[in-house]
């Protein structure tokens, strides 16, 4: 117990402490998000206005394949594994994760990873331009020569995946407080739970369709190539049976940490505890009956189009229940609005509307219409950005002061929030419009009549950009110092996290506290 | 205000040069919000299956969000409202779970007729092969000789805004596909390299072109005019510069213009047999190199090296001729972005093309080559 944190670099490079290896993921997936997010901002400047001006159309492919990959690998999922280090040991009662050295493995080999994705853009032939669905064989036969290096990055991000996602299962079957039932566990551990088995399930199918590409590109291999009697449909359809659940891995633990935040600020229980976690298990289960919705035109047959659209319009159910269940918990609450509430309110509405516009996407028929327009970019940038990227940002301003000991600054956090809400709202709300209209995704150039929306939208990008410095700078501010936070931090929050001191001591809980 | 400008804007625009815009064409419109309601049945029924799924959404959204709001509105600390403790009630969770279930079930019913329209390709009266190419789309008519090659024909200036952008900008084609109004026809949709879309707003066509696999799909366009789409599956550089232009005349209309195309189709073979001379060579060959070689070689010969050489200096446009035939006919063996030309161009076409490779970015090598020495060369190698 005596023993605290190592001083300088070793603390970090050796570290097994969850919190520090909490913080560190934390931080470097705000690095990729700055990255990344500078990459769309290229993409955005570009499509300002129609004609070529800034960039040419192989270095436009980069961009929008490489801003893809950094924000879905580099930046939601290490972030949610960095909340989960931090929150999960300190919800359920833990002294730290079960596995404590395959924890500061599973961060350590990231940094590699996305150095080696990152060197690509250096590279003669340039990064991969394919998209970050890499559809063979415009990822194969047709793919720049750095496209080996992306599969051995794909390959390290997907090993430090599985080794975060089975520490987080075996720490959270092994290591709960006495009296911490698994229907007591607070909806972070559970969809958390949840999330670490679809990882385990779909990451290895991931590594093996990047594994099929090395060995065409590299070996003689046919697994994708008509001409060697392969098939490129494979492709598709072994990476969606990844990629659905994936964009599930990006989204049940937001659910967890929303169903959090909402109680404490409306002053009244979650409604509906067991009906969320049991639609949670559902909405699991569905993503791995769906994945051809993102195939509907590559010609399945018909009874193949009916089992996915059915199966997907399904999934309307349990997320509606979600959706109706934080509603209700708000309905007759006692409401304050600091900003991890306004966060998790614009979450609901805005994450509500990407869902309608993907039930409109599982309408097959209608989606041929949709399919691969800027309707579907605006679909997931509406599910992803204020479902992944704005839960996120509501759990640091939600827990920061658990973890640093300091307040934020409020005023700071609102202008944080309303910049954010109106610069994503004015990026990705025209992308509706222009999808409808007709404009085909990953273009670097694009007919007049798509003029007017898309400079709306680059404005918009460039505000919401913008906006997350006051993010960096409220944060750095707090952990130098700042009005200091009680305990409790909040008023009658649920949760053990809330029973330690703020800031939470190196090592909490060595003796596991009484759950009631 | 704005939208008042812009529609009187459409006004004079349309109202101009009245006599050099297709009548039948509408200028796009700006400020688009919405999917075009279609020139066929099926685009018809398509806009609305997707307007009635709007609608429910939008009612949910009403229901779900006014109850929201009106709780922020209300039940707020600041106004003294006390927190009720209810946390569970099975009724009301069944009821909301119900519900929603019938309401998906009553939209999938129009969904999956709408599905079995789409996939009836039976029975069509006419048949067209579609090929996407990097980066143009091939048009074969099945059952005659017409076959065709559809590029981009905006040109480079507008895109590098050297030239003001004219109002059909990147959705403009040298040759339109042409079909009948009113027949059924089938759409047999392929790939020759990476995987392509084929997609036409207003005839509610989006189709993968996938190499080794034929895709299905039809349409019949009920009103003569001009259609316009993409391709809608990213394909490499130029995905961005590969529109469709459908242009459905009246039967009569569609029967004299096939007819047409075939007579040029032969007279396109008899140019074989012609013995060209040099200055005929060089400037078919331009016309060829532009069309077919710029998008990756770029009008100057500088290519975007290393997957685009340059074939200024280059030492196939300067070495043997024969090499040269070999890379242009067959493709490269190690770049797959340097496609077999071969089958796609005619053989008037190849020898113009090389010879305008070799005597021009400063290549110089004087020589040329022939129609009939591309068949001979052709027909040795098989």
């Amino acid at each position: 117990m005596a023993h605290g944190p190592q001083p300088g670099l070793s603390r970090w490079l050796y570290t097994t402490n969850h919190k520090d290896i909490g913080t560190m993921y934390l931080w470097f997936s705000f690095a990729m998000f700055l990255l990344g997010g500078c990459m769309a901002l290229v993409i955005r400047a570009e499509l300002f206005e129609p004609g070529l001006q800034i960039v040419q159309p192989e270095f436009f492919n980069q961009m929008t394949t490489m801003h893809g990959l950094i924000m879905v690998f580099g930046a939601v999922m290490p972030a949610f594994v960095g909340l989960a280090n931090w929150m999960i040991p300190m919800m359920i009662g833990a002294p730290d994760m079960a596995l404590p050295r395959m924890n500061n493995w599973s961060f350590w080999i990231l940094p590699f990873a996305f150095a080696m994705l990152a060197s690509t853009l250096f590279m003669e032939g340039g990064a991969p331009n394919f998209g970050w669905t890499f559809y063979a064989p415009l990822s194969t036969e047709y793919a720049p020569p750095s496209v080996t290096f992306f599969i051995f990055s794909i390959h390290i991000m997907g090993a430090s995946s599985i080794m975060g996602a089975i520490n987080i299962i075996a720490t959270i079957l092994n290591m709960r407080a006495p009296g911490m039932t698994l229907m007591k566990m607070p909806l972070f551990v559970w969809t958390w739970l949840i999330t670490a088995y679809l990882l385990i399930a779909v990451m290895p199918v991931l590594a093996g369709v990047v594994t099929m590409m090395l060995m065409d590109i590299h070996f003689g291999t046919s697994f994708f190539s008509a001409a060697g009697g392969g098939d490129p449909v494979l492709f598709q359809h072994v990476f969606w049976f990844f990629g659905h659940p994936e964009v599930y891995i990006m989204i049940l633990p937001a659910f967890g940490i929303v169903s959090a935040i909402i109680p404490t600020f409306a002053r009244k229980p979650l409604f509906g505890y067991s009906s969320m976690v049991y639609a949670t298990a559902s909405i699991a289960f569905l993503s791995f009956i769906v994945w051809a919705h993102h195939m509907f035109t590559v010609g399945m047959p018909i009874a193949g189009e009916l089992f996915f659209m059915y199966a997907t319009m399904l999934i309307a159910v349990p997320t509606g229940v979600k959706v109706f269940n934080w509603v209700t918990t708000m309905f007759r609450g006692s409401m304050t609005f600091e900003t991890p509430m306004l966060f998790a309110v614009a979450f609901v509405i805005l994450f509500t509307i990407g869902g309608f516009s993907g039930l409109m996407l599982s309408i097959a028929p209608a989606d041929f219409q949709y399919h691969d327009t800027y309707f579907v970019v605006a679909h997931f940038h509406y599910v992803l950005v204020p479902g992944a990227i704005f839960s996120i940002t509501a759990a640091v301003y939600y827990w920061l002061p658990k973890w640093t000991g300091n307040m934020y600054n409020e005023t700071m956090g609102k202008v944080h929030f309303w910049l954010s809400f109106i610069g994503l709202n004015v990026t990705f709300f025209p992308m509706h419009f222009v999808g409808l209209a007709g404009m085909p995704r990953r273009i670097p150039d694009y007919a007049l009549q798509f003029a007017d929306f898309n400079q709306i939208a680059s404005v918009g990008a460039f505000l919401f950009g913008a906006s997350q410095l006051v993010f960096l700078f409220n944060v750095i501010r707090t952990i130098q110092g700042g009005k200091k936070a009680t305990d409790e931090v909040w008023e009658n929050p649920e949760g053990l996290e809330w029973t330690v001191a703020s800031p939470a001591p190196y090592h909490t809980f060595s003796t596991p506290p009484a759950v009631r | 205000m704005l939208r008042g400008f812009n529609r009187l804007f459409a006004l004079m625009a349309a109202a101009l040069p009245a006599s050099t815009v297709l009548a039948e064409e509408k200028a796009p419109e700006r400020w688009g919000v919405n999917m075009p309601r279609g020139v066929t049945e099926v685009a018809q029924t398509t806009y609305d299956l997707h307007m009635l799924i709007f609608w429910i959404c939008v009612a949910i959204g009403a229901l779900v969000f006014g109850v929201m709001f009106y709780s922020m509105w209300r039940h707020r600390k600041s106004k003294g409202y006390e927190a009720a403790q209810f946390h569970e009630s099975t009724a009301v969770e069944l009821v909301w779970t119900i519900i929603p279930t019938v309401i998906l079930i009553l939209m999938a019913i129009p969904a999956t007729k709408t599905l079995y329209d789409i996939y009836d390709t039976e029975e069509a009266d006419l048949d067209i092969m579609i090929t996407g190419y990097q980066w143009k789309w091939k048009y074969d008519y099945l059952g005659s000789d017409v076959s065709f090659f559809s590029n981009l024909s905006t040109p480079r200036a507008e895109i590098d805004n050297q030239l003001p952008k004219n109002s059909n900008y990147l959705l403009e084609v040298d040759e339109p596909v042409v079909v009948p109004v009113g027949k059924k026809v089938r759409f047999l949709i392929t790939a020759n390299d990476v995987i392509h879309a084929w997609w036409v707003p207003d005839l509610a066509v989006k189709k993968d072109a996938i190499p080794g696999f034929v895709n299905e799909a039809w349409t019949r366009v009920e009103e003569p005019g001009i259609y316009r789409g993409q391709c809608a599956e990213l394909c490499g550089k130029d995905h961005g510069f590969m529109p469709i232009v459908v242009k459905a005349v009246p039967q009569a209309e569609y029967v004299q213009w096939l007819d047409q195309r075939a007579a040029e189709a032969a007279k396109m073979r008899e140019l074989t047999e012609k013995t060209f001379t040099f200055d005929e060579l060089l400037a078919r060959g331009k016309d060829v190199y532009d069309r077919n070689c710029a998008a990756c070689h770029q009008v100057n010969g500088q290519g975007v090296p290393p997957t685009f050489p340059a074939i200024a200096g280059s030492a196939i446009a300067t070495g043997p001729m024969k090499e040269h035939l070999d890379i242009v006919v067959h493709g490269s063996p190690k770049n797959p972005a340097m496609q077999a030309f071969g089958p796609q161009l005619s053989e008037a076409d190849i020898a113009a093309v090389i010879t305008y490779q070799r005597n021009a970015f400063g290549n110089d090598m004087g020589d040329t080559v022939q129609p009939i020495d591309i068949l001979n060369f052709k027909n040795n190698q098989q």
